[in-house]
């Protein structure tokens, strides 16, 4: 990270935010400071050029229509993939999760090429919406305590083998694929259907952002009381609803 | 006029009827007012009811997501200078509501009816609205609202055609864009604090330029429309120049807006705003929202507020600190369940407050508010909340069935 603040790049706020995913930037705000870390926070509209000099970059979840208005832009852009080319964090949700992987239909029922960053390939799913709290487990190697969330999608996202499962679901729908698996993620790039949003509910996701922005194996302990009590509350709701 | 109405065919007599006996059977068995079943089963008998029950009357549709029942309200108690009025005034705004609420109108004069949003283009082909007032759009029911833009779309379509007089919002552009497909609108300045679903242009989906009052496509160049009517501080501007002071007793920005655009459905039926605007003054509460009440001793008012858009006009109108605040939501069906709106919801404003949390979401709140950097303490109680928070008027703000919650507890 560079000496003076952390950067943290939330992209397309105008068009990658239906689901409170604000939030999530907020959360990663909130720990960082809590350790001590000043932050600058980039809020980048899509007429505004991508940086690459961030250190995290958070995309969110969207409407159908600014999903492609979104991918349109990020690959007009460039700045996103050059930001992953040099290792950049990028944290992503749903429509985000699927704007980085190869390929996703769109509004219009069209192919529509992705940024290519995580080797997924989404298309929309046939059933209903999938709407509810969502319990998995994380992969084991990331060293994270179990995943709660709340999905709201149609989508089903194929990974490829570039990619590992970021989760692996004990309730709900998660990749929508039937194998049971719950996101993407390689090296520093994520992708997840949770929001909630996300990083609210699970606050140790966003101390691994902050741990591999650092390079550190652990952060300064803080007060974890609220997180634990919600957590413990949508675990106990997930597993009733299962 | 109902004098010179067509009477009633045999088949919507007959539905009336039973629709009314449904709707009694409903309120003996404890299930509430009973009006929207009794709607849907006259309904049922009868599926041409709403353009028969309305055939007669001068018909005023309201729709927005944030100050429909509110709107309602007021432009009911203008026009009532001019004839008797039939609406659907507790908000039971889809069409079996509004089939029942209009099946005691025989002898009125004018319709005043909320529709919700997802029904408005198919109420409004039903009913032959004389005038038809757009307020806002914006995020809701995350769960299974429709996109916004999606809605807007489908208002578009909706008022194609119409010969209804359109009064909308100039300052949010998905009303504008929704309602320029009509001929015949009147729009009005009454301004959005909310801004979160209007920065990609609706037409085109390029990026919009605010300046001020003002907001432009960078892209295709839609944009603010001209008004003729503007709330302006405490006054309506009318589009003769003149400003008619608003004496509400509702609080807030938001329901000086609600007051200009019912002031500009008022002068299409002929009533000056001056009369307009004093006839609103008697308007206290609406359906529980607003009023004061006294519980243990404490004094509360109630605000709902159920979308991002609703808590963010909400927080601009309560007592600053150190005024006590309860929050309370819940994830019921009918709030939506899906709960990460909470995070689109600015609630550093309400620093300085003591402020107590409620509701089955308290927890979903409590990181809300840890993360926000605000002190607050979760009580599982109202009582709880009142016994712990320090004396002075306490400023309760809940989201739909939080707000239910709250009103049957203090015996609103
Ligand atoms: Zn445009």
């Amino acid at each position: 990270m560079s000496a003076s603040a952390l950067r943290v790049a939330w992209v397309y706020p105008d068009l990658l935010s239906t689901y409170g995913d604000q939030g999530n930037v907020l959360v990663l705000e909130r720990r960082a400071r809590q350790r001590g870390l000043s932050v600058e926070r980039l809020d980048i509209r899509s007429d505004q050029p991508v940086p690459t000099s961030a250190d995290i970059y958070l995309v969110g979840g969207g409407e159908d229509r600014p999903q492609r208005l979104a991918a349109e832009r990020l690959r007009r852009d460039g700045g996103l993939q050059r930001a992953a080319a040099n290792g950049a964090i990028i944290f992503s949700v749903c429509a985000g999760y699927q704007i980085l992987g190869r390929e996703f239909v769109n509004d219009l029922g069209q192919r529509e090429p992705g940024l290519g960053l995580l080797d997924v390939v989404s298309v929309r799913g046939e059933g209903e919406r999938c709407v509810g709290d969502v319990l998995a487990d994380i992969d084991p190697s990331l060293g994270l305590p179990e995943l709660t969330g709340f999905e709201n999608h149609q989508g089903v996202t194929h990974l490829g083998p570039g990619v590992r499962p970021f989760a692996h679901v004990r309730t709900g729908r998660g990749n929508g694929t039937g194998d049971g698996t719950e996101g993407a993620w390689r090296e520093t790039v994520f992708g997840t259907y949770m929001h909630g949003p996300v990083l609210a509910r699970n606050p140790k996701i966003a101390d691994l952002l902050l741990r591999l922005t650092l390079d550190v194996s652990a952060l300064t302990p803080i007060d974890e009381r609220w997180y634990e009590a919600l957590r413990a509350e949508r675990i106990a709701a997930a597993t009733q609803t299962a | 006029m109902a004098e010179s109405s067509q009477p009633l065919s045999a088949r919507a007599r007959l539905a009336v009827t039973a629709g009314k006996a449904a709707a009694a059977v409903s309120r003996a068995a404890g299930r509430g007012s009973g009006s929207v079943i009794g709607g849907r089963v006259a309904l049922k008998l009868d599926p041409e009811l709403l353009s028969r029950l309305s055939g007669h009357l001068d018909v005023v549709l309201v729709s927005a997501t944030n100050g429909k029942t509110t709107t309602t309200r007021l432009i009911a108690e203008a026009l009532r200078a001019g004839g008797e009025v039939v609406s659907n005034a507790l908000g039971a705004n889809m069409p079996a509501g509004i089939t029942s609420a209009l099946s005691a109108g025989a002898k009125a004069r004018f319709g005043v009816l909320e529709v919700d949003e997802k029904y408005l283009a198919m109420v409004a082909r039903d009913v032959n609205p004389k005038t038809i007032a757009l307020l806002n759009l914006s995020r809701d029911q995350l769960d299974r609202a429709a996109e916004t833009r999606m809605l807007a779309e489908r208002w578009r379509e909706g008022l194609q055609g119409l010969k209804a007089t359109v009064v909308a919002n100039a300052d949010d552009p998905l009303i504008v864009w929704a309602a320029s497909s009509s001929g015949n609108v009147v729009w009005v300045a009454a301004g959005q604090e909310w801004k979160d679903d209007a920065w990609s242009c609706p037409s085109c989906g390029g990026v919009l330029k605010r300046e001020a009052d003002d907001w432009r496509c960078g892209a295709c160049g839609f944009g603010r429309p001209t008004p003729t009517w503007a709330l302006s501080g405490d006054h309506v501007l009318d589009p003769h120049g003149s400003a008619w002071p608003i004496h509400l007793q509702l609080p807030g920005r938001a329901n000086k807006a609600n007051a200009t655009t019912a002031a500009a459905v008022s002068a299409v039926f002929g009533i000056p705003p001056q009369i307009a605007l004093q006839r609103m003054q008697s308007v206290t509460a609406v359906a529980g929202r607003y009023d004061v009440v006294t519980h243990q001793g404490r004094e509360l008012r109630l605000l709902l507020a159920k979308n991002p858009a609703g808590w963010l006009e909400t927080f601009s109108l309560i007592d600053g600190p150190p005024a006590p605040v309860i929050l309370s939501v819940n994830a019921r069906s009918a709030d939506g369940t899906d709960t990460s709106w909470l995070w689109d919801v600015d609630y550093t404003r309400l620093a300085g407050h003591p402020i107590a949390v409620l509701g089955d979401r308290r927890l979903d709140l409590a990181v809300r508010l840890e993360v926000a950097g605000v002190d607050f303490r979760v009580c599982e109680t109202l009582p709880q909340a009142l016994q712990l928070l320090p004396p002075g008027r306490i400023e309760a703000i809940a989201n739909y069935t939080a707000f239910q919650d709250l009103r049957r507890v203090v015996g609103n």
